[in-house]
C-alpha cells in the first residue's frame, strides 16, 4: 500500500567556510514551495554533522552549496561517509561555482546532479521532484 | 544494517518485527526510519507491539510557546545539561507545513548544532502534515521508538503556539512554556490556553527591557514563573530543577532513579 501524498524529506545547507547563504535559502524556500520537508541546517557544517544529521531526519536526499572552491574535498568526504554509515541510499546534489572537469569527475564519483550559477531554480526543484521513490 | 524493505511506504509485519528488534537495540538508522514510517503510514504503528513501551520510564519534557520566544534555544541548553548528566536525549522538534503546499521549512537545528556529533543525542524534525494542536500526528508515537532505542530523557518542541495548540499536555510529564518580554500585557496571561497549562512558565530573554514586568504579571496567574537568558545559559540550571521538582511531585520516576533501575 503506497502512500503517494508522503512529502520528500531533503537536508540542505552549507558546508565549510563560507557564509554566501543567500543562494541557499532561496533553494530551500523554493523546496519548501513546491511541498518538499526541508531540514535547514544553515552555515559552516562539516561533513560529518551533515551525514549523521541526514540520517537522523532519514532524509531522501542531502543538497549542499559550496561556494569555496573546496567542493571536491568536502562532496567526497560525505560520499565517503554515506558510504561507511551504509546510508548510500541518500543521494547527494549541490551547487556552487564548480569548473566543467571537476563536475565531471564528482559526477562519476557519485554526486547526482551538480546546479551552477545561472541554473534556473525550477531545474533543481524537477531534479528533487524525480528522486521521489528511492532505491 | 538495515533489514527493511527499502521501498518506503510498504510494511510487511516480519520487516516490522525486524526493525522493531533493531530500534531497541539503538541502531540510529532503525530508530529514523520507523519515525518515517510512522508519519507515512498508519500500518506502521503495528510496530509499537513489538517495542513494549509506555513512555513510562522516560522522562518527556514538552517546550512550547510563542513563536521567536526561544524554545529552540531552551531545549538546545536543556540538551547540555542533561548531557553533562551523561543521560541519552532525544529531541523531537515540530514545525509547521504549509497549509497550500504541504512543503515546511524545518530550521530547529540550527540552535543544535552544537550536539550534530554527539551520539548521545537524537534529533529528529517532524512536520506538522495539517494535524492541529501544535505536534505532528506521529510525535507521541516518535517518542515511543525513542524509549524503546533508550533514551531517558525526550525534549519536544511544539510548534509556536498561540492559545489553543495544546496536544503537548497530553503528551508530556512536564510542560514548559516559554514566553519572551514585551509579548502583551497582564490580561494575556489571564486568558485561557497554554499558560493555564504549563507546569512552568519561562521567561525567556530576561535581560530585555520589560522582563521584569513580564515575570510580575505572571506570578499572579501561574504557580511557577522562571527567568532564562537562553543565549548565555542563564537560568537554564533552575529550570532544570523546577522541571526535576514537578516530576517528582507527580511521582515520575526522575532521570536519577530511571538510571539506577
Amino acid at each position: 500500500m503506497a502512500i503517494a501524498s508522503a512529502p520528500l524529506r531533503i537536508l540542505i545547507g552549507k558546508v565549510g567556510l563560507d557564509g554566501h547563504d543567500r543562494g541557499v535559502k532561496l533553494i530551500a524556500r523554493a523546496l519548501r514551495d513546491a511541498g518538499v520537508e526541508v531540514i535547514y541546517t544553515g552555515l559552516h557544517r562539516t561533513p560529518e554533522q551533515v551525514v549523521n544529521t541526514a540520517i537522523q531526519e532519514d532524509v531522501d536526499a542531502i543538497g549542499l552549496s559550496i561556494l569555496s572552491g573546496a567542493h571536491k574535498t568536502l562532496f567526497r568526504r560525505v560520499l565517503e561517509l554515506l558510504k561507511e554509515q551504509d546510508a548510500e541510499d541518500i543521494a547527494l546534489f549541490g551547487g556552487g561555482i564548480i569548473p566543467d572537469e571537476d563536475v565531471t569527475t564528482l559526477t562519476a564519483d557519485g554526486v547526482k546532479a551538480l546546479f551552477r550559477p545561472g541554473a534556473p531554480i525550477q531545474e533543481v526543484v524537477e531534479f528533487v521532484k524525480g528522486l521521489k521513490w528511492r532505491d | 544494517m538495515n533489514s527493511l524493505n527499502p521501498h518506503p511506504f510498504m510494511c510487511d509485519i516480519h520487516d516490522l518485527a525486524t526493525l522493531a528488534e533493531e530500534v531497541r537495540v539503538g541502531d540510529v538508522r532503525a530508530v529514523s526510519r520507523l519515525i518515517s514510517l510512522l508519519e507515512n503510514h498508519p500500518g506502521a504503528r503495528e510496530a509499537l507491539r513489538f517495542l513494549n513501551t509506555t513512555l513510562r520510564k522516560m522522562m518527556v519534557i514538552g517546550v512550547t510557546g510563542y513563536p521567536g520566544a526561544g524554545k529552540s534555544t531552551i531545549v538546545d541548553r536543556l540538551v547540555s545539561f542533561y548531557r553533562r548528566q551523561g543521560v541519552k536525549v532525544g529531541v523531537l522538534a515540530v514545525d509547521i507545513s504549509s497549509p497550500v503546499t504541504g512543503g515546511a521549512l524545518l530550521g530547529d537545528r540550527i540552535r543544535m548544532s552544537e550536539h550534530a556529533m554527539d551520539f548521545g543525542v537524537y534529533i529528529r524534525s517532524m512536520a506538522t502534515r495539517g494535524h492541529h494542536g501544535g505536534l505532528a500526528r506521529a510525535t507521541g508515537d516518535a517518542a515511543l521508538v525513542l524509549e524503546a532505542a533508550g533514551y531517558e530523557v525526550v525534549l519536544i518542541e511544539t510548534i509556536g503556539v498561540g492559545q489553543n495548540e495544546i496536544d503537548i499536555v497530553n503528551l508530556a510529564h512536564t510542560v514548559v512554556a516559554v514566553v519572551a518580554p514585551g509579548l502583551g500585557d497582564e490580561v494575556q496571561a489571564m486568558k485561557a490556553g497554554l499558560l493555564e497549562v504549563a507546569h512552568v512558565v519561562v521567561v525567556n530573554k530576561g535581560d530585555l527591557t520589560g522582563a521584569n514586568h513580564a515575570l510580575r504579571d505572571l506570578r499572579e496567574w501561574c504557580p511557577k514563573v522562571l527567568r532564562t537568558v537562553a543565549m548565555t545559559g542563564e537560568g537554564i540550571q533552575e529550570l532544570a530543577a523546577a522541571i526535576a521538582e514537578h516530576q517528582r511531585s507527580r511521582g515520575v520516576r526522575h532521570v536519577e532513579k530511571a538510571r539506577n533501575r
